[in-house]
C-alpha cells in the first residue's frame, strides 16, 4: 500500500517535472504590431490565447515553449473582411447558375416559391446567423489558414437578405469555440428573383425599401401592443422583420461609382449604417466616399480579361481602363483617408492572393496599408479593435508568422496562431496531387 | 504658359453659373408667335434673358457665332428608356407600381450622350410595359457629365407606366410566355378583358387605402395619436394618381382599349395625361381630346406587331387637328432613334401638312407641355431654361447635324470637340489592349514552358 502510494507521488512529481509548456514565446522575430511600431527584433508571448507580452525585451516566461524567430516576422493573423469560409456551398444556384453543377443542385433543393410580390418576402433569410451555420470540418478554413487568415467576417450570402454576419476564427473543433461575435450585420445584395418579384434592379430595391418600412411600422406596432394590448389585435410575429430589427448596419453591394452614390444614398434613406463592398471603380469615387465619410470593403477578385473570348473583339475604352485601374483603387482610397478592408472574394490559393495584394502595392498602396487593411482595418469597421487586428498586449493571440515579407512573391507562412493554437500550414497542394493520383492509379489497376 | 493659363481661364469661365452667354446672328426657330427669324440670344445664369433680331452684348459675354447657322429648343422626348440600370421592366406581377425608375438612374449609360448628340436636352425615361401598371417615371435632362441627382429634372412632376394589350397581356399566355428560352410562370391576365381588370382591382385597394389615410390624418388632425396604416408602396405611388399629384402614362395601340382606360380613369377620378404610342388615336382623337389627354406617338412606323396594324402616317396630324396635344417620342432603348427626333417631327409636315413650327412643336413644346414642364422648357422664350440646340444647316432637312447643345446655358455637347477628340480615344484604348497583351504573354509564359 506505502509503496503504491509512494509510486503515485512519484509519478505525479515526474508529470509536474514534465509538465507541457502553458505559453509560448517567440523570440528574435520582427513583430509588425501595425497598432505601433514595428519591432525589428522582440518577442511575443501568448497565454491561454491572449497575448501576454509584446515587447523588444522581454524576457520569455519559464513556462513557455521558446520558438526561435530568427528570420520570422510576426504579424496580426489577417481577417477576411466578408467571406463565406466555414459555411457550406449554397445548394440553390443563383440566376444564370448553368451546367451540371446548378441542375444538381436544383434537383437536390426544394424549387423556391415564386413571389408575386413584397410580402412573399423573396429570397430573404434576414434571420439567419452565420455563426449557427459554420461548419468547423469545411475544409476551406484550412485553406485560408494556409493563406494566413486566422479570422473571417462571414456572412450567409444567398439571396437578398441573406442573413447576418458573424466573426469568427478560423480553427476550432466546435462552432461555439471559433465564433467571436455572432451577429455584426445584414447581409444584402441587388439580387434578382428566377421566381417572380423582383425581376429587375429597381425591384429588389423597392423590395428592400419596402421591407424596411414593414420592419419600422412592426416595431412601432408591437411597442403600441406591448402597451397596452387589451382591445388591439396583437402583430403576427414575423422573422423576417425580427432579422432586419437585429441587424445594427448593412452592407450593400457597390461595384460602380454609379452604384456607390446610389447606395450610399439609400443607405442614407434607409438610415441604417452601411458598410459597401465590392469598389472596383473606387479609384473613381474617392471624393463621393470622402463626402459621406463612407466605410468600404474592397474586393480582392480584380476584373479580369474574360478567357477565350474572339480575340478580334475589342473591349471598349471604359472596360479596358477599369481593368487597368481597378487595382488603384486602395492607395487612391489610401490617399483620400478613407476607411476601407480588404476580402477576398474567392480568391482562395495563396499565391493568387499575394498576387492581387501585389497588384494594389504596385499601384501605390503603401505595404503597412496593405497589412493594416487585413488586419486592424476590418477589426475597426466591425467594433472589434478591442479585441483583434494588431499585436498588443490582451488581445486575442490571432497571429501569423512568415519567412519574408507578408505579399512578397516567395514569402511563406510558416505558422498561424488562432486563439494561441499553433497550426503550421500542410506542404503545398502538390503533395494532395500526389496522393489523388496515387488512389486513381489504384482504381485502374 | 500663356496657353495654359487661356485654357485654366475658359475651364474656369464654363464653369462658372454667372456666366453670360450670346448666340449671335442664327436662324432661330422656336414654337412662338415670333415664327423663324434671324436673331440673336442672351443667356445669363442657365436663363434664357433676352431674345431678338438686335440684343445687347453684355460685356464679358461668351459670344458663340452662330451666322449661317440654327438654333432651336432643345428636343424633348417623351417616351425613352435609356439611362437606366438592371432592367426597364418589372415583368415579374401585373402591377409593380413599387418600383421606381429614379432608383435606378445611369447617368453613364453611353445611350445618354447619344441622345445629347442629337440634340435630345430632355426626357421622359419610363418604367418598360410589360405589366398592366408599370412603374414610378421620371423625366431627366441630359446633362451627360453629372451624376444620377444632377440628371433630374427637378421640378417636373413625377409619373408613372400603364401599358395596356399585347404586352401585359402576353404573359399570361401559356404558349407565349417564354423569356430568354427560358419558360416563365404564367402570370394573369391573359386578354384585354383581363388588363382592364387589374387596373380596377388597383385602383379599388388604392381607393381603400386612400381612405385609411385620410382617416388617420383627420385623426391627428383633430390631436389624436392613432396607430397610422401601413405604408404600401404599391399603393402609395396609386394614390398619387388619385390625387393628381402623378402623370400616367399610358402605352396603348388599340381604339377599344384606349376608349377602356378613358372610362376607367373616369370612373376612378383621375386622368391620363399622355396616351403614348396610341397608333389608332385617330379613330378616336374626339374622346381623347375630350378627356384632356395628350398623345405621343410614333412617326410613321407601321406593321411591327398585331395591333400596329391600323396604323397610319397620319396619325399625329389627324390627331392634331381633333384638338389633340401631340408629341412624337423615340421609345428608345439605345438612343439611337431618340438621336434623329428631329426629323421624326419633321415627317409630320410630309403626312399631313403640319407647317414647320408645328411639326417642331411635336418634339419641343408639346412634349414639355405633356410633362408639365412647359414654363421651364420646350421654347425659346425670356425667362426659360437655356436648353437649346445649334444645327449647321435647317434642323427638318436630313442633311443637318447638331454643332453644339446647351443645357441650363452650359454646353454640354461640341461637335467639333467630339470628332476631334475620337483620335486620341483610339489611341488611349490601342495603349491599354497592347499593355494587356503585354501582360498577358508575361504571366502566361512560365506556365506554358512548365507544360
Amino acid at each position: 500500500m506505502k509503496k503504491l502510494i509512494t509510486s503515485l507521488l512519484f509519478c505525479c512529481l515526474g508529470a509536474l517535472a514534465q509538465a507541457p509548456p502553458t505559453a509560448v514565446a517567440i523570440s528574435n522575430a520582427k513583430i509588425v504590431t501595425i497598432s505601433g511600431a514595428t519591432i525589428t527584433k522582440g518577442t511575443v508571448v501568448v497565454r491561454d490565447g491572449l497575448i501576454e507580452a509584446v515587447g523588444d525585451n522581454i524576457t520569455p516566461p519559464a513556462d513557455a515553449l521558446i520558438i526561435d524567430g530568427a528570420g520570422l516576422t510576426v504579424y496580426p493573423g489577417l481577417i477576411d473582411g466578408l467571406s463565406t469560409v466555414g459555411i457550406p456551398a449554397p445548394a440553390t444556384p443563383t440566376r444564370g447558375g448553368r451546367g451540371a453543377g446548378a441542375a444538381a443542385a436544383t434537383a437536390a433543393a426544394p424549387p423556391a416559391p415564386h413571389s408575386n410580390g413584397p410580402e412573399d418576402r423573396p429570397m430573404t433569410t434576414s434571420w439567419i446567423k452565420a455563426a449557427d451555420e459554420i461548419q468547423p470540418t469545411d475544409h476551406r478554413i484550412e485553406t485560408a489558414r494556409n493563406e494566413g487568415f486566422t479570422t473571417a467576417v462571414v456572412f450567409p450570402t444567398v439571396g437578398i437578405f441573406g442573413g447576418q454576419g458573424s466573426i469568427i476564427d478560423l480553427a476550432g473543433v466546435k462552432t461555439e469555440n471559433m465564433v467571436l461575435v455572432p451577429a455584426v450585420g445584414q447581409y444584402i445584395a441587388m439580387r434578382t428573383n428566377p421566381n417572380g418579384f423582383p425581376d429587375a434592379l429597381m425591384g429588389v430595391i423597392s423590395y428592400v425599401r419596402q421591407t424596411y418600412m414593414d420592419a419600422g411600422y412592426y416595431k412601432l406596432s408591437k411597442e403600441v401592443y406591448a402597451n397596452d394590448p387589451r382591445g388591439m389585435k396583437r402583430p403576427e410575429y414575423n422573422r423576417a422583420l425580427e432579422g432586419i430589427l437585429e441587424s445594427k448596419r448593412i452592407l450593400l453591394p457597390a461595384e460602380r461609382l454609379v452604384e456607390m452614390d446610389r447606395m450610399l444614398r439609400f443607405a442614407a434613406e434607409l438610415k441604417q449604417p452601411v458598410i459597401l463592398y465590392g469598389l472596383h471603380q473606387g479609384y473613381r469615387a474617392a471624393d463621393l466616399l470622402k463626402k459621406n465619410n463612407a466605410v468600404v470593403l474592397v474586393s480582392l477578385k480584380w476584373p479580369e480579361k474574360p478567357r477565350d473570348t474572339d480575340p478580334d473583339d475589342e473591349d471598349s475604352l471604359r472596360v479596358l481602363e477599369e481593368r487597368k485601374k481597378a487595382p488603384s483603387t486602395p492607395a487612391v482610397l489610401q490617399k483620400a483617408g478613407i476607411k476601407f478592408a480588404f476580402y477576398t472574394d474567392g480568391v482562395e490559393q495563396p499565391r493568387d492572393l499575394q498576387r492581387a495584394v501585389k497588384a494594389a502595392i504596385d499601384q501605390g498602396l503603401s505595404r503597412e496599408e496593405a497589412v493594416r487593411a487585413f488586419t486592424l482595418s476590418p477589426a475597426e469597421i466591425y467594433g472589434v479593435a478591442d479585441r483583434l487586428g494588431s499585436i498588443e498586449k490582451g488581445k486575442i493571440a490571432n497571429l501569423l508568422v512568415t519567412r519574408g515579407e507578408l505579399f512578397d512573391d516567395r514569402t511563406k507562412v510558416e505558422m498561424v496562431f488562432v486563439d494561441g493554437v499553433k497550426h503550421v500550414p500542410a506542404p503545398e497542394p502538390a503533395g494532395r496531387g500526389t496522393a489523388t493520383e496515387t488512389a486513381g492509379g489504384g482504381v485502374n489497376q | 504658359m500663356t496657353s495654359k493659363f487661356f485654357l485654366a481661364c475658359l475651364a474656369a469661365a464654363s464653369l462658372a453659373s454667372a456666366e453670360v452667354k450670346v448666340i449671335q446672328n442664327a436662324t432661330i426657330m422656336s414654337e412662338s408667335a415670333k415664327g423663324t427669324f434671324n436673331g440673336s440670344i442672351v443667356v445669363r445664369d442657365g436663363k434664357i434673358i433676352e431674345v431678338g433680331q438686335h440684343v445687347t452684348v453684355p460685356p464679358g459675354a461668351t459670344v458663340i457665332d452662330a451666322s449661317g447657322q440654327w438654333v432651336i429648343p432643345g428636343i424633348i422626348d417623351c417616351h425613352a428608356h435609356i439611362g437606366v440600370d438592371g432592367g426597364v421592366n418589372e415583368g415579374s406581377v401585373s402591377v409593380s407600381s413599387m418600383v421606381n425608375i429614379k432608383d435606378v438612374i445611369n447617368p453613364e449609360d453611353i445611350a445618354i450622350y447619344r441622345a445629347l448628340s442629337g440634340g435630345v436636352t430632355s426626357m421622359n425615361v419610363l418604367h418598360g410595359s410589360a405589366n398592366a401598371i408599370g412603374g414610378q417615371t421620371i423625366v431627366l435632362k441630359t446633362r451627360w457629365g453629372s451624376d444620377a441627382q444632377g440628371m433630374i429634372f427637378e421640378g417636373a412632376k413625377p409619373g408613372i407606366k400603364f401599358a395596356l394589350g399585347e404586352n401585359p397581356k402576353r404573359q399570361g399566355n401559356p404558349e407565349g410566355g417564354a423569356r430568354g428560352g427560358a419558360p416563365v410562370n404564367v402570370r394573369y391576365p391573359a386578354t384585354r378583358m383581363g388588363v382592364e381588370d387589374v387596373i380596377r382591382e388597383a385602383f379599388n385597394e388604392a381607393v381603400l387605402y386612400k381612405a385609411q389615410w385620410d382617416a388617420y390624418d383627420k385623426a391627428v388632425a383633430a390631436g389624436q395619436h392613432p396607430l397610422p396604416p401601413r405604408k404600401d408602396l404599391k399603393l402609395e405611388s396609386l394614390k398619387e394618381v388619385l390625387e393628381g399629384k402623378r402623370l400616367v402614362h399610358a402605352h396603348c395601340y388599340r381604339s377599344d382599349e384606349i376608349l377602356m382606360l378613358i372610362r376607367v380613369a373616369d370612373d376612378y377620378g383621375f386622368k391620363i395625361a399622355t396616351f403614348q404610342h396610341v397608333l389608332e388615336g385617330y379613330k378616336v382623337a374626339k374622346e381623347i381630346a375630350a378627356h384632356g389627354g395628350g398623345a405621343s406617338t410614333f412617326s410613321d412606323w407601321w406593321g411591327y406587331k398585331s395591333e400596329a396594324y391600323d396604323a397610319i402616317a397620319y396619325n399625329a396630324a389627324l390627331l392634331a387637328k381633333k384638338g389633340v396635344l401631340v408629341s412624337v417620342n423615340s421609345d428608345s432603348l439605345n438612343g439611337e432613334l431618340m438621336r434623329r427626333l428631329n426629323l421624326e417631327a419633321a415627317k409630320g409636315m410630309k403626312y399631313g401638312g403640319m407647317t414647320r413650327e408645328e411639326a417642331l412643336a411635336m418634339v419641343t413644346i408639346n412634349p414639355a407641355k405633356q410633362l408639365g414642364v412647359q414654363d421651364r422648357v420646350g421654347s425659346i422664350e425670356v425667362g426659360k431654361d437655356a436648353d437649346m440646340v445649334i444645327y449647321d444647316k435647317d434642323p427638318l432637312s436630313i442633311y443637318s447635324k447638331v454643332q453644339k447643345v446647351l443645357i441650363d446655358g452650359t454646353q454640354y455637347f461640341d461637335r467639333d470637340t467630339d470628332v476631334s477628340g475620337r483620335g486620341a480615344k483610339e489611341q488611349e484604348k490601342q495603349k491599354l489592349i497592347q499593355e494587356e497583351k503585354a501582360e498577358d504573354a508575361k504571366t502566361a509564359s512560365p506556365r506554358r514552358r512548365a507544360q
